[in-house]
């Protein structure tokens, strides 16, 4: 069977800081904060670079593509009437330190493997959009 | 070889004392009345009175995390116990659990008191009552209405990744691929845990787990099974943290901290930590080494923190008993761990089957080793010998700290 969500989505409380991210994805596109004055993506969003400690911090669109560096397919149910879902850590292909827990979704459990070539959807709840992952589905040649 | 240039400041101090409440699945009783219990079997096994006590600490402290897992606050026990401080502490961020011990060993160190209490109670077997564990956040859905999540939380909790089992399945799922992990590895941390349980009195479980039986039962979250994850429980640990000038006063062996581990150099998160097969053990394990002459070798006994066994085996390579990635063959078929191996491993049956006292049992059992007090799972080192140095490790992904301790002052 297919794996998705969760049954049910505990939801984050939107702030100055992650408003941008948790809201990027209702024109499909995902955006990490990125420093202008030394292009490191910083995640998650803060005041500052902590590379640089420029303030001059900003969102930026990215690809949405990644690889799944590790995962797991939870069965216990905390979450009343949730079947087994996989939880992924994705790197981001602009820069691989940055990574995303997330679920993958669309995919048979048995099929995920670490390595593997993932792009982002985004499920929308309430004024949420949050990112969720998928195998490629252009083979991934990149 | 240590780079400091004069000698830790934790050698000053020594545990004096040690004492536990009652342990079980659910006692019923209250935290404080547990707390209260074990504290005074601590200051009992020092020597000293109630009026010697002159500080105060515990992990994590005030209205911390889910229902019966912060205990009671200090002002709370210095109230009951009519206890006069000059110095008071406690905290949940820091250097793991352990963090209440170190404190007090450096305030020790600083002359800010004589005699610490140090103590950790948890009633979580009660709070959970009969309905199994639980994620954080409860098990409420989404949309209007429930509650939102702010701070690291927010990152995982909206993915189901609602327990600490998720986030260290993520590790243990690494492990398997860089390094081959198997389960029938794994599930030695579980069955050696049960083997030593039987030989403890207040164990929670004590039936024999075998392989067969681990590899059997139900996955949480892969590649964590049931026996991967501990035990809730109720129960408080206290020790005494004294200055080593009263070693000469106990009518037992002074268990001296010798060395500590305390740093964090990745990053503080579960999810962005740049090595995902051993987050900030690598870094506790590697400033602990840094701070003595003692070497991973002349350890007799680790007592490692298994609130998950991949934990454990996170700590086994952290602390330099085998090498980066090769703790899997290291507890492969369980000898090497056992009591009368290489390194016994968590002899009181760890919190996988001794129950969850979250870090303070294994630092109490260190002190039962070391004083060899251990009765029936006593460790007896080759040629005869009581243990002389015990490594105790707490804590998990971002949250960690390590010490060594030695049977008497060196």
């Amino acid at each position: 069977m297919l794996a998705n969500g969760p049954s049910f989505r505990l939801l984050p409380r939107l702030d100055d800081d992650n408003t941008f991210f948790w809201t990027s994805g209702e024109d499909g596109v995902l955006r990490i904060l990125r420093c202008n004055n030394c292009q490191f993506y910083i995640h998650p969003p803060g005041p500052i670079c902590p590379q640089c400690l420029s303030r001059d911090v900003a969102p930026q669109s990215v690809s949405g593509r990644g690889r799944v560096e590790t995962f797991t397919i939870n069965y216990q149910e905390w979450i009343p009437g949730s079947e087994p879902y996989a939880i992924v850590w994705v790197s981001l292909d602009e820069q691989p330190s940055v990574r995303l827990t997330a679920n993958l979704i669309d995919v048979e459990p048995d099929d995920i493997v670490i390595g593997m070539e993932v792009e982002v959807a985004f499920e929308h709840n309430d004024d949420v959009y949050l990112p969720v992952f998928r195998p490629t589905t252009d083979g991934g040649d990149r | 070889m240590s780079p400091l240039h004069e000698e830790p400041l934790e050698r000053r101090a020594i545990i004096s004392g040690i004492g536990q409440s009652a342990i079980g699945r659910r006692l019923g009783r209250s935290e404080l009345e547990l707390t209260i219990e074990a504290s005074l079997a601590a200051i009992a096994d020092a020597g000293l009175t109630r009026d010697d006590i002159d500080g105060l600490s515990t992990y994590p402290g005030m209205g911390t995390g889910t229902a019966g897992f912060a205990g009671p606050t200090t002002p709370e026990v210095q109230d009951a116990m009519g206890l006069s401080l000059n110095w008071h502490d406690g905290g949940g961020e820091g250097a793991g659990q352990m963090r209440a011990v170190i404190a007090a060993s450096l305030a020790v160190a600083a002359g800010l008191a004589r005699h610490v209490l140090v103590y950790r109670t948890v009633t979580e077997g009660s709070a959970q009552g009969t309905g199994g564990r639980q994620g954080i956040g409860g098990s409420g859905g989404g949309g209007r209405g429930i509650p939102r999540m702010g701070g690291f939380l927010q990152w995982s909790l909206p993915y189901g990744a609602v327990s600490a089992a998720n986030w260290i399945a993520m590790v243990g799922q690494r492990r398997v691929h860089e390094f081959g992990l198997t389960s029938e590895q794994l599930g030695q941390i579980a069955v050696n845990g049960r083997r030593n349980a039987a030989l403890n009195p207040n164990a929670i479980y004590s039936d024999p787990l075998s392989l067969d039986d681990y590899l059997a039962s139900r996955v949480i979250s892969s590649p964590l099974r049931l026996f991967d994850c501990d035990a809730p429980c109720d129960g408080a640990t206290a020790v005494i943290v004294s200055h080593r000038d009263v070693a000469g006063d106990l009518d037992h062996p002074a268990v001296q901290i010798n060395a500590v581990g305390t740093a964090l150099r990745g990053r503080p998160s579960w999810d962005q930590f740049d090595d995902m097969t051993t987050m900030a053990a690598r870094d506790a394990g590697a400033s602990m080494w840094e701070r003595t002459e003692l070497v991973p070798a002349d350890v007799d006994t680790a007592q490692l923190y298994d609130g998950f066994s991949v934990l454990t085996i996170v700590w086994l390579e952290a602390l330099g008993f085998c090498g980066r990635g090769e703790s899997g063959p290291f507890i492969e078929g369980g000898a090497n761990i056992a009591r009368d191996g290489l390194l016994p491993l968590n002899t009181a049956g760890g919190q996988l089957s001794g129950g969850r006292l979250h870090g303070f049992g294994l630092i109490h059992e260190a002190c039962v080793q070391l004083r060899g007090e251990g009765g029936e799972r006593q460790v007896v080192r080759p040629g005869g010998r009581v243990p002389e140095v015990a490594a105790v490790a707490n804590g998990g992904g971002p949250i960690a700290g390590s010490m060594l301790l030695t049977r008497g002052v060196r």
